[in-house]
């Protein structure tokens, strides 16, 4: 066919034309203006107020910026240095309060020649959660995660060194009685023997033992007062912590939740409903005002514990919801292939269903996590020195920073930004890669 | 025919309330039951022994006493003689007050910003990312201090508002000439009617009738036009061919109301500076301005992502199959798109409406007096009732929430997909 097409037309042209350039008005920056930009009466419109925006807010506030001063020892010398360098009427920052108090922003009152404690136990937080959350840290590194809030809490608070050993000792006593009586028992009584004895451990022998211990050979870190946490210490010690306990409480509603038990079931959801239908503030009114109503008579201990203790149960309940969202997604065969294989509850829960359900709720714990991390701040209607009101408040409290607002609010503005939203894009990424995998 | 072997009698061993999957249910549930029963009652002792020791008693009566305390944004009438029982009324309606007008404000702007970071314009998409990406990822108290501290340090004083004699114009000048931002209330325009019916006297507040005879019409113009939009889907049923009815819905739906407004002789009365103040309009009191920004501002970061991810839930094929049904754009959208999405949108964005609700707390922030502000706050204060006071604010709390979960329930229910 092709060959009576060559006779019939004089000229066949038989190689390519080389390629042309689009047009100057369909390619490069021009089109991209043009599509993105200008791409009718609207968005045109909807550009020059956004243009209008920008230049309104960059004219407004960049003055104010470049003006800052960092060297200065109060705000009144900040505004003579300003009006000095700029003239009459120039507004600028005062930077210099963030110089002087950063250490009271990030680690409220604790002694400086400490703060590699808190330091360390910072760092030591990614090596702990590091292999739950990234698959490239070696799997070697878990045997860390549980050893580390014992370590934590010690690092933070100090004290005696036998005291964090004992407690973990305690429970590597009940972990240990579950895992040599449970092939003979089974697995329930094992773990009621165990659990019963590490409680017995916990209220009759631990005390004594530390005392002993500590008698015979003291060692330990210099202790520090709750009443010295505060700023960026405090949220992330309180968000961290709460979410941490707050896990396996989670875990263990939500099971309770999606259980067959009329009674169990109804208890988790009155738990959980309640919880999460009374603001944080309230709970955490309980825990500074009512918390001594509900222990026996005498009983009164730390402020940072009993502000965690609420909170825990706050970030509980929200935990449960979405682990429940978890295993409500996992598909029903998973668990009908778990009881054919003739595991029983906790082994099917524990090979099966929890790895594949936590594994989906990852991205909901991050944002639970997120959440509870902003709502640290509140800790400061009881009394807390949180790092958005509670040291500001305090700072200005000094005669030389009265008066001084809008440079602590973006400071810690700022800091809250960056660390939340590295965590809402880690799961963002998270949701991606799990997304990928199911599919 | 064979039979199976009956399973060997044995009588009822202990060992089977654990092993036994029939029995073992019951032994943990009433475990549990122990445990849980146990802890209360433990609680409880507690809380007894504590009141004994502390010489208190637990009762509500503190409610009738004289709370001797002003609160000065009620919305209904209040002084300091009336009791507590009445500043918890007047604190809860005040959380309400604002939660509602928070949660119509984070709409609008959730809305626009969701639907604008969809946009192909690349500017507004980026401005309307970094709003939504600002707002979520910072704790909603610097929001509302940030609010309170632009109120209370950067507005002007009423005085700036006043017109200078010599040069003639004012330091300040008001948006829209309707609304003063100043440094101790925002001045707004406020409703005022020429001619009043009178007001009705009931327990809470009086009810003005004007707006009792406005709310009524409309309800009625509303059921009037429901009742004309059957009778329509009904003619087009028989007959297949719709009568107009747009024109229609509009003349019931505005013109009575409109007609009443101005038989009443309605007019806006706009602030006006006598003096060192503004009178004429409303002041509102600035804590209640910061918190109602604050929230809304927060909360509609939230809303604008559910906004959008719900639109981005309705694949593009339903729009293209709603085309080829030949329906019109407009149809498209309200027919096909719209009632899907909003099944995507509504139960997160209720729950987001719950917790800007839970999170009018935060007036404390701005000393602004709602339901913790009054009953957690001076109240408890003053009558040192912590356990009744906290008690009742989280009971209080807890019933908002769940008759706002019950609406969620009921919605989700109606728009549930029929599934086999």
């Amino acid at each position: 066919m092709s060959d009576t097409q060559a006779h019939s037309v004089a000229y066949v042209r038989d190689t390519m034309l080389p390629q042309q350039p689009a047009p100057a008005g369909q390619s490069g920056a021009v089109q991209w203006l043009r599509e993105n930009l200008f791409s009718g009466w609207l968005n045109t419109l909807l550009t020059l107020l956004g243009v209008a925006l920008i230049y309104t807010l960059v004219m407004h506030f960049l003055p104010w910026f470049l003006h800052g001063v960092w060297d200065a020892n109060s705000i009144k010398e900040c505004r003579t240095i300003i009006t000095d360098r700029y003239g009459e009427g120039a507004t600028g920052a005062c930077w210099a309060v963030i110089r002087e108090r950063w250490h009271q922003f990030i680690f409220g009152f604790y002694p400086p020649e400490l703060y590699w404690r808190p330091i360390l136990t910072f760092l030591l937080l990614f090596v702990a959660v590091g292999p739950l959350l990234f698959t490239w840290v070696p799997r070697v590194l878990a045997w860390f995660t549980p050893v580390y809030p014992f370590l934590a809490v010690w690092l933070l608070w100090g004290g005696s060194g036998w005291t964090p050993l004992m407690i973990f000792a305690g429970f590597v006593l009940g972990a240990a009685i579950l895992l040599v009586l449970s092939p003979r028992l089974g697995s329930i009584m094992a773990f009621s023997i165990g659990a019963f004895v590490a409680i017995l451990y916990f209220l009759f022998v631990v005390g004594p033992l530390i005392d002993g211990l500590q008698a015979i050979l003291p060692w330990g870190l210099e202790s520090v007062d709750s009443a010295k946490f505060g700023g960026f210490l405090l949220a992330i010690t309180l968000g961290v912590g709460g979410i941490m306990m707050s896990l396996p409480l989670g875990i263990v509603l939500a099971l309770g939740r999606q259980s067959d038990m009329p009674l169990v079931k109804g208890f988790s959801v009155v738990f959980i409903e309640f919880i999460r239908g009374v603001p944080l503030i309230t709970l955490l009114f309980v825990a500074s005002l009512l918390l001594n109503y509900f222990l026996p008579p005498g009983t009164n201990f730390d402020i940072i514990l009993r502000v965690m203790i609420l909170v825990t149960f706050f970030a509980a309940a929200y935990i449960a919801e979405v682990i429940r969202g978890g295993l409500a997604a996992l598909p029903r065969g998973q668990y009908e292939a778990a009881d054919a294989l003739g595991l029983d509850y906790w082994k099917a829960q524990r090979l099966i269903i929890l790895p594949q359900a936590l594994k989906i709720s990852i991205p909901g714990i991050v944002s639970t996590f997120i959440g509870m991390f902003k709502d640290t701040t509140l800790v400061v209607f009881v009394g807390l020195f949180d790092p958005l009101k509670g040291i500001p408040d305090f700072i200005r409290a000094d005669f030389n920073w009265k008066g001084i607002y809008w440079e602590p609010f973006i400071f810690v503005g700022a800091i809250f930004f960056i660390l939340n939203f590295a965590m809402s894009r880690y799961s963002m990424s998270l949701e991606r890669r799990l997304q990928r995998d199911n599919h | 025919m064979t039979s199976a072997p009956d399973a060997p009698e044995q009588g009822f061993r202990l060992s089977q309330l654990i092993y036994d999957t029939r029995y073992r249910s019951l032994t943990i549930q009433a475990i549990v039951f122990i445990l849980v029963m146990g802890g209360a009652a433990w609680l409880v002792d507690n809380v007894i022994q504590n009141l004994n020791d502390l010489g208190k008693d637990f009762n509500f009566s503190f409610l009738g006493q004289r709370a001797g305390y002003d609160i000065g944004n009620a919305i209904i009438p209040y002084n300091n003689d009336m009791s507590h029982g009445r500043a918890l009324l007047v604190g809860l309606i005040n959380t309400l007050w604002v939660s509602f007008l928070g949660c119509v404000a984070a709409t609008i702007i959730g809305i626009f910003v969701g639907v604008l970071r969809l946009s192909k314009n690349w500017l507004v998409a980026r401005l309307m990312t970094v709003y939504v990406e600002v707002f979520r990822n910072i704790p909603v108290l610097l929001w509302i201090l940030v609010a309170i501290a632009l109120l209370t340090d950067v507005a002007p004083s009423p005085n700036a508002y006043k017109v200078n004699q010599q040069t003639g114009e004012a330091q300040a000048s008001m948006l829209l000439d309707s609304v003063a931002f100043t440094n101790r209330y925002t001045a707004i325009p406020s409703v005022h009617f020429d001619r009043s019916l009178g007001s009705l006297d009931t327990a809470l507040a009086p009810i003005s009738l004007n707006f009792l005879a406005l709310v009524i019409v409309l309800i009625a113009s509303i059921w009037v036009n429901k009742r004309m939009l059957t009778h329509a889907a009904k003619v087009q049923e028989s007959t297949g061919v719709r009568p107009t009815m747009w024109w229609k819905s509009a003349l019931v739906l505005i013109a009575p109301v409109v007609i009443l407004a101005i038989a009443l002789g309605i007019n806006p009365e706009e602030p006006q500076i006598k003096g060192f103040n503004f009178t004429g309009g409303t002041n509102v009191s600035n804590s209640f301005v910061a918190l109602w920004l604050g929230l809304s501002l927060y909360t509609a970061a939230f809303i604008a992502e559910i906004v959008r991810a719900g639109i981005l839930a309705i694949s593009k094929g339903q729009t293209e199959a709603a085309f080829a049904l030949g329906l019109r754009a407009n149809r498209t959208m309200s027919l096909v798109i719209l009632p899907q999405a909003l099944r995507v949108i509504i139960p997160p964005l209720i729950s987001q409406y719950l917790n800007l609700t839970k999170n009018s707390s935060l007036a404390i922030a701005v000393g602004y007096l709602e339901l913790r502000g009054t009953l957690g706050g001076i109240t408890l204060n003053q009558t040192g009732r912590e356990l009744e006071a906290i008690t009742l604010m989280m009971l209080i709390y807890l019933a908002i929430s769940l008759s706002i979960s019950g609406v969620m329930n009921v919605y989700n229910n109606r728009v549930k997909l029929k599934e086999r």
